[in-house]
């Protein structure tokens, strides 16, 4: 079943380096064993169907989880293991957008925006954090959302004001947990788009979580194909899909509507 | 299967415990280090203390006069209405006003305590903060557990206060007597550890509902459903805690004034 493609020669150096992650809750086996590099500048989209622990993959990288066995580093640092002061410090380099977008509801898209600087950095002027978010709202398209409260924004909107937040900090790494889920077509090629954008101009390295093959597609340098716990394939798009595994061909079809 | 599942809810029961003792036990631990939230603890306060005052007043007032009329007849069988302000002084100072402030807040602010952090929870904002390197421990729990405990003991003394008016204008209504000679002479029953006694029952409650709030909403989940849980056990929990902290106060002051 595994094809695992890690042989990749790569001259970057590996931004994420994930070995032998194992994670389970309770009873369940999510994560069985999971081995993959992103390097640096690169975009590594994560398929797989809902529930293979796709975004539990993610929440391990960002501390949210602890893994029950295996090695995660990222940025040379293992994540499991770090301090809190020192995994806070870690978490100031890694963006994290999350499928809800997370956006705090009692403040407006300005304070939303403005909130993680005044919180590490106490010694920015008014001026400065004003700065950042005009900054990082016209690098998602939205500068006249400023004043807007996130209830009267649409799912879009609150999606590119997700990512704004995790850029003001500038990210090295940012992770995408399902960036296009419950988005028009239109909407979700805007989205793609963005995440390819914030890619060139910012030089991170990612990890899109997604079921989503257009975005798989449109985003991702290489694709990672989680079925049963495992990466089935990592590798191109063509690549992971070229194989007679009916599991990976159905996801396929069902998402291409052949 | 019937004891296996005995055990597991003992089991859970226990693990619940240890929870809970822990999320107390990281609030001594967090809330003399640095960050201070300053911004959002005087927030707090106002979310709690001003917008409170409306409904405060009401059932302070109320509370006051029916226990005033209700405690009438029984005091002018014995021909003994003049010990009505020394009669509700006591009352209201030494049980009812804390007790009324309590009650009523552990309903509005403990369920608004708790929907608000487990809608945060669930809707993934508390990791949204974690993730952005902002202690959401620090900067939702401590501000708010801090600003019920400033905060109640003030409405407290208000609610006493308050009820104090309500006696006296449900008094007025029976006989004449003068606002000050009410006061004066239902002042003069009480004591100093009366009062103390008020405020410490008061700082007790008012960290009660705000660690039960902080801790049902912060450990929400199942979606919107949690939320409502959350809600409804915050208001449970900290009303049943409530009672619990009056009758071993209450105990503890008697000693106290035994000796």
């Amino acid at each position: 079943m595994q094809e695992t493609n890690q042989h990749i020669t790569h001259k970057n150096e590996a931004v994420i380096s994930i070995r032998g992650l194992y994670k389970s809750f309770g009873t369940l086996d999510v994560l069985k064993g999971i081995d993959l590099d992103v390097f640096k500048g690169e975009n590594v989209a994560v398929l797989g169907r809902s529930g293979t622990g796709k975004s539990v993959l993610i929440k391990i990288l960002a501390g949210l989880l602890k893994p029950d066995k295996g090695n995660v580093t990222v940025l040379g640092k293992d994540v499991s293991t770090l301090k809190e002061k020192e995994l806070d410090a870690l978490r100031l380099k890694i963006g994290f957008s999350f499928q809800n977008s997370a956006l705090y509801d009692s403040m407006n898209v300005g304070q939303n925006l403005a909130f993680p600087l005044q919180m590490n950095f106490k010694n920015l002027s008014k001026k400065e954090i004003d700065t950042a978010v005009a900054e990082v709202l016209d690098a998602v398209g939205l500068k006249n959302k400023i004043n807007e409260m996130p209830a009267d924004l649409s799912g879009g909107q609150r999606k590119r004001i997700g990512i704004a937040r995790t850029l003001i900090l500038k990210p090295e790494i940012m992770l995408y947990d399902e960036p296009t889920s419950g988005l028009d077509p239109v909407t979700c090629i805007e989205i793609n788009e963005l995440i390819k954008e914030v890619q060139k101009k910012y030089k991170t390295s990612s990890i899109i979580i997604t079921h989503d093959l257009t975005c798989a597609k449109a985003t991702g340098d290489r694709v990672a194909m989680l079925l049963d716990g495992k990466f089935f394939k990592v590798g191109s798009f063509d690549e992971v899909f070229d194989t007679d595994n009916k599991l990976v061909q159905s996801f396929f079809n069902y998402n291409f509507i052949k | 299967m019937p004891h296996s599942k005995f055990k597991e809810k003992i089991n859970n029961y226990f693990i619940g415990v240890s929870d809970a003792a822990s999320f107390v036990g990281l609030f001594f631990k967090q809330v003399f280090s640095v960050p201070f939230h300053f911004r959002e603890i005087i927030n707090q306060c106002y979310v709690v203390g001003l917008k409170s005052l409306p409904l405060i007043s009401l059932t302070g007032f109320i509370t006051g006069m029916v226990f005033t009329k209700q405690s009438r007849p029984s005091l002018e069988t014995f021909g003994a209405t003049s010990w009505l302000p020394s009669l509700m002084s006591i009352a209201i100072v030494r049980a009812l006003g804390s007790l009324v402030t309590a009650l009523i807040c552990s309903g509005k602010i403990g369920s608004s305590i708790g929907a608000e952090l487990g809608s945060m929870r669930v809707t993934e904002q508390i990791d949204a903060m974690e993730v952005s390197a902002i202690n959401p421990y620090k900067y939702l729990v401590i501000s708010r557990v801090l600003a019920t405990t400033i905060t109640i003991p003030v409405l407290g003394l208000y609610c006493s206060f308050i009820a104090l008016i309500g006696s006296f204008v449900n008094v007025t209504m029976y006989e004449s007597t003068s606002f000050i000679g009410f006061f004066e002479y239902g002042f003069a029953s009480i004591t100093f550890l009366d009062v103390f006694t008020s405020v410490t029952k008061s700082v007790f409650f008012g960290f009660t509902i705000g660690m039960v709030g902080c801790y049902k909403g912060y450990n929400a989940a199942n979606g919107t459903q949690g939320v409502g849980k959350a809600a409804n056990q915050a208001v449970v929990l900290s009303m049943f805690l409530v009672f619990i902290e009056e009758i071993v106060i209450v105990q503890v002051s008697n000693w106290i004034r035994l000796y």
